[in-house]
């Protein structure tokens, strides 16, 4: 089993997602994430899926995505090739005095305090699945007292774009 | 959900079904634009049952003189129908109903279209649209439902949107991989007032079927044929949906590669050709099972190496090298991985890959299969089908009934079943000799789909004998039918195999569950009659008659096929402990296939030198 990131370009009409999600649990793929949403044409939306499948299921599960009339094609976006990230807003105890470790764990990793109270602080962090991880690793010590992760959302490097040929099937 | 909403789409030409000059817009409601556009796709028959939702669409039906409407029993009724009338004639089946429990009778009938690819279009009325959610009477979401059991639905809100929602439907389902749409349209959608011209315009981009297959893997396959010893064409249902019998036939000739037919391709290549070993699969021949598991190269056409052919997969064909062509692509490699993976129509596959052959003959190049053909053959005539009648036995053998039905019938007429024993010796004793005259529940396994299938075929393919040849459980499940079939005028024949239990179930129970009958007896013959067969066929002012004797098997059937004007019930009594073989248990080798209870084929020492 292994970690695998697909684009899958999608009509923008609803019911696409259902269709998916059903397909995906009908078939008993695991799924790792789901991240929905525009892109830019208005017609198609895209979705970033990350399975954690064998070869074969990875093929099985592209077949069947590209065997529905609204999925417009579906690419495996490998990590050295594209970005991928995920963002998450984490809501942390702390008090005047380890308010200044936390400020300064933010400035580390490159994320923003977002909201501040007496006793909480909430930050908003963009990155790999990685560098999450790591930040909550340095976090969970203070007291994590909320946690709201999005999906991932991934790119290809370069200048071509996925959905320039995305008026045909995959 | 998939709301059929307004957008821009290129003009495309119009699907081939609805192939037509265009007609100019004029305004009607959306349920006038329904009926205008199952006539414009060339719809003669649609299977149906009205209710609150879908009313409105039943109003300007009664008045068009080209879409018969022939009013089932039950909604199942209607897509079994619809799939029986797609099955016997190659054309998109039509089935209609109203909302809610409408629709959700319609359920069965989909899934089984689905696992056998069948192509039917559903209609649903739904409630008005400003309702949808609110859990109003007789809402249900059936798009929601038969997602997973569709090709593709549609949820329909806009009256303006219906012409275009049913072309597409039509194209979907009658392409690539054929399989059941539905259609699901909002009661205002119906009532509202739209303009309607004829061929809408529709673009699928995420729909484009591959029937023209990759040259290269063409070339692949052929090359292993070359290299073969031991090949077997492994003929699936994909054969019969692509119309490519003919050159299937034409093929065998050329290489005398021996072939096997699944339960969904009886008839796609004759039961009378030398080189037809017989069905493969859990009660396949020992021949078909037997020549696939000694391959070395299986050509498999349309089919889909389903768990009643391969039995425990890891321990099929073994030492087969595998070329799979299917116009799914999503099917090769599923269940064994394919060495040469062919993406494409049936037809074209194997008559690309004919084209090479020749070339290749012409080369001087060609597949020496003499030995392997007289070693597989051989196993037809040492291990053919048969029955003996079970110890002890007086009634009649069921096998018996199904022979005589189909060797007095002959091949021009339809044969449909049900599921069960009966089924299975209805693939094994009929002889089919053309495609479309085998109709059954394959993949999903229907209960009572015998009789409105058998209704549907008989619509469709009105000039055929057409027969239900169904079992005493399967029966029950859907015989209100004969009420549709006696007022329509559409006289079928019903042979009802009773042997008064749910026959298949019963053998297992003999086989695995040290002979304790749990619920399969079905009190319809032995001990009592509940119901009267004949009675019941009377009652519905279909011909009913019985017969308990072997020597009145021929006579009960020529009477049968002699009376053309009502449906015909028979009431066959068989012997209840006959047992359905060859068998290879579930979940094993098909290396374990037995001829009859605890017995395997006995191979000569050659045989088992022939595999080296």
């Amino acid at each position: 089993m292994a970690r695998h990131t697909l684009s899958v370009l999608v009509e923008n009409s609803p019911g696409v997602l259902a269709r998916i999600a059903g397909l995906i649990s009908r078939r008993g793929f695991n799924i790792d994430s789901l991240a929905v949403g525009p892109t830019e044409h208005d017609t198609v939306s895209r979705m970033t899926i990350v399975v954690d499948v064998d070869p074969v299921a990875l093929e099985q599960v592209t077949k069947q995505l590209n065997k529905l009339i609204e999925v417009l094609k579906v690419v495996e976006l490998e990590a050295g090739h594209s970005v991928q990230r995920e963002i998450v807003l984490i809501k942390v105890r702390c008090d005047a005095a380890s308010r200044v470790e936390i400020v300064q764990i933010t400035e580390l990793f490159r994320c923003n305090v977002v909201d501040v109270s007496v006793d909480s602080i909430v930050i908003e962090a963009t990155g790999t699945p990685e560098k999450l991880i790591a930040l909550l690793d340095v976090l969970e010590p203070y007291g994590v007292r909320e946690l709201v992760q999005s999906g991932l959302v991934a790119i290809g490097r370069g200048s071509r774009s996925i959905t320039d040929r995305s008026r045909r099937s995959a | 959900m998939t709301n059929v909403t307004h957008k821009p789409s290129t003009p495309v030409p119009a699907p081939p079904a609805g192939a037509r000059a265009a007609t100019p817009p004029r305004e009607v409601t959306g349920a006038e634009s329904l009926v205008l556009s199952l006539e414009s796709l060339e719809v003669d028959t649609v299977f149906g049952i009205p209710g609150g939702a879908i009313l409105p669409a039943y109003d300007p039906l009664m008045d068009s003189t080209k879409v018969r409407h022939i009013l089932v029993r039950h909604e199942q009724g209607a897509g079994h129908a619809a799939q029986g009338y797609a099955a016997a004639t190659g054309r998109v089946g039509v089935c209609m109903a109203t909302s809610g429990p409408g629709a959700t009778n319609l359920v069965t009938a989909i899934a089984d279209a689905y696992m056998d690819s069948v192509p039917i279009v559903v209609v649903t009325g739904q409630v008005a649209s400003r309702v949808i959610g609110t859990d109003a009477f007789q809402e249900a979401d059936i798009r929601g439902i038969t997602m997973p059991i569709t090709k593709h639905n549609y949820l329909v809100t806009d009256a303006a949107d219906i012409s275009r929602a049913l072309a597409e439907a039509f194209h979907i389902a009658s392409t690539g991989r054929p399989g059941p749409v539905l259609v699901d349209i909002s009661k205002d959608a119906l009532t509202g007032r739209t303009d309607f011209s004829w061929p809408p315009a529709f673009d699928l981009p995420g729909y484009r079927p591959v029937t023209r297959p990759h040259s290269k893997q063409i070339r692949a396959a052929a090359d292993l044929m070359l290299a073969a010893k031991r090949p077997v064409l492994y003929v699936g249902g994909g054969v019969i949906r692509a119309e490519a019998s003919a050159e299937l036939q034409q093929f065998v000739e050329l290489t005398g590669i021996p072939v096997v037919t699944t339960l969904m391709a009886r008839g796609a290549f004759p039961d009378s050709h030398p080189l037809h070993l017989g069905m493969p699969g859990m009660h396949g021949s020992v021949a078909a099972v037997t020549a696939l598991q000694k391959s070395d190269l299986l050509l498999a056409l349309g089919t889909r190496f389903d768990d009643r052919v391969t039995g425990e997969i890891s321990t099929f064909a073994p030492e087969a090298k595998v070329v799979h062509a299917d116009i799914d692509p999503a099917e090769i490699s599923k269940n064994r991985i394919a060495d040469v993976p062919i993406v494409g129509d049936c037809k074209e596959v194997i008559n690309e890959l004919m084209a090479l052959v020749r070339a290749d003959h012409e080369a001087g190049r060609q597949g020496d299969y003499d030995a392997w053909r007289t070693r597989s053959t051989g196993w037809a005539q040492t291990f053919p089908l048969g029955y003996s009648p079970e110890e002890g036995a007086t009634a009649i053998p069921p096998q018996y009934v199904i022979e005589r039905i189909g060797a007095l019938t002959g091949p021009d007429a339809v044969y449909a079943a049900g599921v069960g024993q009966h089924q299975m010796w209805a693939a094994q004793f009929v002889k089919y000799e053309r495609p479309n005259s085998w109709i059954n529940s394959g993949g999903l396994g229907t209960m009572g789909y015998a009789v409105p299938a058998a209704m549907g075929a008989k619509v469709g393919e009105p000039d055929r004998t057409v027969w239900a040849i169904d079992g005493d459980g399967c029966f029950q499940m859907t015989n209100q039918e004969l009420a549709t079939c006696v007022i329509n005028n559409i006289p079928i024949k019903v042979a009802i195999i009773n042997n008064s239990s749910l026959g298949m179930v019963r053998q297992w129970q003999t086989l695995f569950y040290n002979e304790r009958y749990s619920n399969t007896d079905l009190n319809t013959s032995v001990g009592s009659r509940v119901p009267d067969f004949v009675k019941l066929a009377d009652a519905y002012g279909c011909v009913g008659l019985r017969c308990e004797r072997a020597e009145d098997v021929d006579d009960t059937i020529r009477k049968a096929l002699e009376i053309n004007d009502v449906p015909v019930v028979i009431d066959f009594v068989v012997e209840r402990d006959a047992m359905v073989w060859p068998m290879v248990p579930a979940g094993v080798s098909n290396d374990m296939v037995t001829t009859a209870r605890a017995m395997t084929p006995v191979w000569d020492r050659d045989d088992e030198a022939g595999d080296a």
